[in-house]
């Protein structure tokens, strides 16, 4: 490709920042149909993206919904807080990085996601990863809330939402953002356990607490270092 | 609780770990125990979340067109499909069924 104006703008980070904020925006369309089926409106929805804009919470959000209805609206909020915490393992290693003071820290701590971190570190330079957390968070957002709103309207369309296999999406959708953290034994142990006691307890606990609990037994595991790799000396 | 409030507490919620790691860059997340946690928290909720959603409907215990959905979910995932070719399929797999059996 020659050099010009467009190659110079397009950089490696930016066209990667773009590439990552359309491939996330096209799973934002699968957000937006589940949560119309699990009983959110378009508005609703619209708001979680905007202001929650954190995948995994937002589906834990809807799905718990889906599941318990109105009585687990305080469950769908405190499995949204636990899986958003990894955000904030992120916050710390984009701060210094990012340099920012005072209110200016909002909008970049909103955009810290899965996406936004791993584009920012994968560059060398520090200009090139400010530029990555930057490019890759604005894309991500703008792509991952327009998607909402088509997935959105798409579902409220199409009625019935298990008649087109949408509970069999949500299920999928879990189970693709939890299949590359499955590589180690621990979180392999860890992973079926949760699977088996969240579902067995279903139709015994109140809605929404099987998840809960299902995060205790991660806790333990991790607390007492159950089943880790033994260290190398 | 209503939804808008669980919506917004929700949000403010998941905004309190981005902000945290902005103010207090040496907090107690620095530990490598705290972030092993962490990453099996992650998997655990997923995992649980996929079984509810897979194996469950009104508080019961259910086997439905969700189950070879999954496996064919499982299957695109081992063959690195994307998400929402996966997402597509599983989807389908289970409406397919539902109209045909």
């Amino acid at each position: 490709m020659p050099k010009t104006a467009s190659s110079k703008l397009f950089s490696p980070v930016a066209t990667m920042s773009l590439g990552v904020g359309l491939a996330t925006g096209l799973y934002g369309i699968s957000f937006g149909a589940l949560s119309v089926s699990a009983g959110l409106n378009v508005w609703q929805t619209q708001v979680l993206s905007l202001l929650m804009f954190s995948g995994g919470s937002q589906f834990a959000f809807i799905g718990v919904i889906a599941g318990g209805g109105p009585a687990a609206l305080g469950a769908a909020v405190v499995s949204a807080w636990l899986l958003g915490v990894r955000n904030g393992f992120y916050a710390v290693r984009m701060a210094p990085v990012l340099q920012a003071v005072g209110l200016k820290k909002l909008i970049p701590a909103l955009l810290t996601i899965d996406e936004s971190t791993a584009v920012a570190t994968s560059q060398e330079a520090i200009t090139e990863q400010r530029r990555g957390f930057w490019l890759t968070g604005l894309s991500v957002f703008i792509f991952w809330n327009l998607m909402t709103l088509v997935g959105a309207l798409l579902g409220d369309a199409l009625g019935d939402p298990t008649k087109w296999g949408l509970d069999a999406a949500a299920a999928a959708a879990f189970l693709g953002l939890l299949w590359p953290r499955l590589k180690e034994r621990q979180a392999l142990a860890v992973g079926a356990l949760a699977f088996l006691v969240a579902v067995l307890t279903t139709p015994v606990l109140p809605a929404g607490l099987p998840v809960i609990l299902a995060g205790v037994i991660a806790v333990i595991f991790g607390a007492f270092e159950l089943l880790e790799k033994p260290k190398e000396s | 609780m209503n939804l808008w409030t669980a919506i917004f507490l929700g949000s403010l919620a998941v905004f309190s770990w981005k902000i945290l790691g902005f103010l207090v860059p040496e907090t107690v997340l620095d530990h490598p125990k705290v972030a092993k946690i962490a990453s099996l928290l992650t998997v655990a909720l997923l995992s649980a979340l996929t079984g509810v959603q897979m194996l469950t409907a009104h508080a019961q215990i259910v086997f439905d067109a969700r189950i070879p959905a999954l496996i064919v979910a499982g299957m695109l995932l081992a063959f690195r499909a994307p998400f929402i070719l996966m997402v597509a399929v599983a989807a389908g797999t289970a409406a397919l069924l539902r109209m045909f059996l």
